[in-house]
């Protein structure tokens, strides 16, 4: 066990799997030789050569169409997309290629690819840097999406998406890269040194697809959150007193449906948070899901904490992202409605 | 070797263009002659052929003429003759006279209502037959939907292409797929799918993924002229040149993307071959209606591939002499005998021509080999009928909810109990 970053045991996931697997390539802009504006990928090369860690050129759209076609030829390639903002060029190939690749072919061929990709907010990154795209992939019949809160689960969850034979959008959330963040702007910045879970395995190991983890028990309200906002939901419940349950939800599709259903039966109460616009936002989709499955248990109306419905502002960056004064307001509210 | 076009000068602008942007038009529209343009051909035999390793640089001509081995009275002429044995070139005949039967027999399904849609590949006959002859078995073809002759030509069922036609319970794509959108890992043709371009840079994965690998096969894809505007060209184009990927990237230039004619993809101003160019490939353009300069043209590219030089583009230039699809009618837009005008001829008439020319076949046996293809349309046509044509013998709806991954997910059980399949 090794205590490490989000970016050391994302790098760490890479590592491992290439070893063990020689299929397993990584490519994007800036990720061969330098390692990626992140470091994700840093040593790679060096260690494993070019033909399995490589530059690419500013092509997202190229990037993806290249890596669907060494999927199907045998290969496990993890391209990385530098920010979420930029995955739109390679949207279409995503969703009309890379989705129903074994569809339409009855299996011949398939798309096990992993897509990284940094996303969110909290950086001062301004509208092309801080994106949330999660949803209009969680909206496509034939990919995963996954999301990491923690090094533990990131490591994990890399390996594992990395195994499916299926392609999975990974996104991996900035803001956590380097330390834990609760929305806290005004306080130190914190790393993850000394955070349980930030001890992660050296070797290989796998955290499951489509399971959540409750990180915090508790009786009171369900909370449903992903990535960063699973931070700021355990500081909202600190800072309230609210005894609630935060469930970290790892993977958007396909969503562990029976941990909801369990908590929220339980609470009665549920507050949904993600960072991304509140319209049709994934909030939208796991609203749907507590109300069709535990209607009968609820004892207020389901509330979503999210992003604003606006491009993402640079200046007001704290007025944008729900922090916990925002997302505590909702659990007080939740919890004392009758 | 004529370059017959002039770009536009002073005198061609009107007064109206300084109130506007130029919007290019066909030469012909329905009711006018039927016309061409300028059309920068090559008489047969005389474009130079390079070795296969030259530098892009030396051949930029290429890219211009017209490579042509065939000429009008059938015989074989200059380098690029690939001097085929007449094994291969009975193979080829073969290939084109049972795409065109296929096409014929599949085309009046669809009329009859046994299928709700078809595409013809009629006058490209030779691009896919050639391609078939120049490959190898192992190389994967990632074409577009007018490449049915890959699949014919290596010996793919024909009953299984119309039970695919067909949707009925023995489709080999249970169901999920539009029409002629076939798939065949084990005969080397990609998935096809409706949206166009998009599988031109999986061609250049797949062919970086067999280098890396180690392995000997070229990939080999197909674009049509319209489609070589979308981004997915370029994309291709771009990590083509820069990995050297073993591809060979062929744009079928035959004239027309539905209605839109090939100068509304910029085919006015420069040949599609010479895009490549820009990227620093060695470019090809190529007469696609003569099987022996496809058949060069393609083994040139498939020996520079082996060899690690990379990627070639070839143009092959032909035309669409049947509409885009079943849902098309092209007298709407074009002039209706058009294509009686193709200068460059019909591939079958012209391949048939230079076996009876050199003695390889007389007329006997090529009309033997015709009803022999028809012979097998019947019999393919009759089996897969009797399995059952649209609606009659549709797969289980349970395939709907199949193969979306490689286990279903609790939605996909779920929605399948729903529908109680």
């Amino acid at each position: 066990m090794t205590s490490m970053s989000m970016i050391k045991a994302l790098n760490s996931a890479l590592d491992v799997m290439m070893s063990r697997d020689e299929r397993v390539v990584s490519f994007g802009e800036d990720a061969g030789y330098f390692g990626g504006v992140f470091r994700v990928t840093e040593g790679l090369q060096q260690k494993y050569g070019v033909q399995r860690s490589f530059d690419a050129p500013i092509s997202e759209a190229g990037i993806i169409g290249v890596a669907i076609g060494m999927a199907a030829r045998g290969l496990r390639p993890v391209p990385e997309i530098q920010f979420a903002d930029y995955i739109y060029p390679a949207y279409d190939q995503i969703v009309s290629e890379a989705a129903k690749l074994r569809y339409r072919s009855d299996g011949m061929f398939s798309a096990p690819l992993t897509v990284r990709s940094p996303f969110g907010g909290g950086i001062f990154g301004g509208q092309t840097h801080s994106q949330s795209p999660e949803v209009i992939f969680a909206h496509v019949a034939g990919i995963k999406t996954v999301i990491p809160s923690n090094p533990y689960d990131a490591k994990g969850l890399l390996i594992s998406a990395i195994e499916d034979d299926d392609p999975v959008i990974f996104f991996e959330p900035k803001r956590l890269y380097n330390g834990p963040f609760a929305g806290r702007h005004d306080q130190a910045l914190a790393t993850w040194a000394g955070h349980p879970d930030a001890e992660v395995e050296d070797g290989h190991y796998t955290v499951a697809l489509g399971q959540a983890r409750v990180v915090r028990a508790g009786s009171a309200v369900t909370v449903l959150a992903y990535g960063t906002m699973v931070h700021v939901a355990l500081a909202a419940a600190q800072d309230t007193g609210v005894d609630a349950e935060v469930i970290d939800l790892r993977t958007l599709v396909p969503v562990d449906l029976p941990a909801i259903e369990a908590s929220v039966k339980k609470t009665g109460r549920c507050v949904i948070v993600h960072e991304a616009p509140r319209t049709a936002g994934f909030g939208a989709e796991l609203l749907s899901l507590v109300q069709e499955n535990c209607f009968y248990h609820l004892e207020a109306p389901i509330e979503r904490v999210c992003g604003w419905d606006t491009p993402y502002p640079h200046a007001f960056e704290w007025d944008y992202f729900p922090g916990p004064t925002r997302v505590g307001e909702a659990l007080r509210r939740t919890v004392n409605s009758a | 070797m004529s370059l017959r076009v002039r770009a536009p000068s002073v005198e061609d602008v009107p007064d109206e263009a300084a109130r506007g942007f130029h919007v290019p038009c066909p030469a012909g529209r329905p009711g006018d002659a039927a016309r061409f343009g300028d059309l920068r051909l090559s008489a047969a035999g005389v474009v130079d052929k390079p070795a296969f390793d030259a530098s892009p640089a030396s051949m930029r001509d290429l890219a211009y003429d017209l490579i042509r081995v065939l000429d009008d009275e059938g015989q074989a002429l200059g380098p690029w003759n690939p001097q085929l044995s007449p094994d291969q070139l009975r193979s080829g005949l073969r290939t084109m006279m049972l795409t065109r039967a296929f096409d014929d027999r599949m085309f009046r399904a669809q009329r009859q209502g046994k299928t709700s849609f078809y595409i013809k590949c009629t006058g490209e006959e030779a691009i896919a037959a050639a391609a078939v002859e120049a490959l190898e078995f192992g190389d994967m073809c990632f074409p577009s939907y007018r490449q049915q002759g890959l699949l014919i030509g290596r010996g793919y069922p024909l009953v299984m292409m119309m039970n695919q036609i067909f949707n009925n319970s023995a489709d080999p794509l249970k169901g999920r797929q539009l029409p002629i959108l076939y798939s065949s890992r084990e005969f080397g043709f990609y998935s096809l799918s409706g949206n166009v371009g998009s599988r031109f840079p999986h061609a250049v994965g797949w062919a970086m993924a067999s280098a890396t690998l180690g392995s000997r096969d070229v990939a080999a894809a197909w674009i049509g002229d319209g489609t070589s505007a979308e981004g997915d060209f370029h994309s291709a184009l771009t990590f083509a040149a820069v990995y050297r990927a073993p591809v060979i990237l062929n744009i079928v230039n035959n004239q027309w993307a539905i209605s839109s004619f090939q100068g509304l993809a910029g085919g006015a101003e420069t040949t599609f071959a010479a895009r490549g160019q820009g990227y620093g490939l060695p470019a090809l353009r190529v007469d696609g209606n003569d099987f022996l300069a496809v058949y060069a043209a393609t083994s040139w590219a498939r020996s520079r591939a082996r060899a690690g030089l990379g990627a070639t583009l070839i143009e092959l230039f032909t035309y669409r002499a049947a509409a885009h699809s079943t849902s098309d009618d092209p007298s709407r837009y074009r002039p209706a005998d058009e294509a009686e005008h193709w200068p460059l001829g019909d591939p079958i008439a012209r391949l048939r021509r230079h076996l009876l020319a050199t003695q390889v076949l007389d007329e006997a046996e090529i009309e033997t080999m015709e009803a022999e293809a028809l012979a097998l349309v019947r019999a393919a046509a009759k089996e897969a009928e009797a399995i059952g044509t649209l609606g009659q013998s549709p797969p289980s709806a349970k395939h709907m909810f199949e193969g979306v991954f490689a286990t279903p997910d609790w939605r996909l059980v779920r929605q399948r109990g729903e529908v109680g399949v």
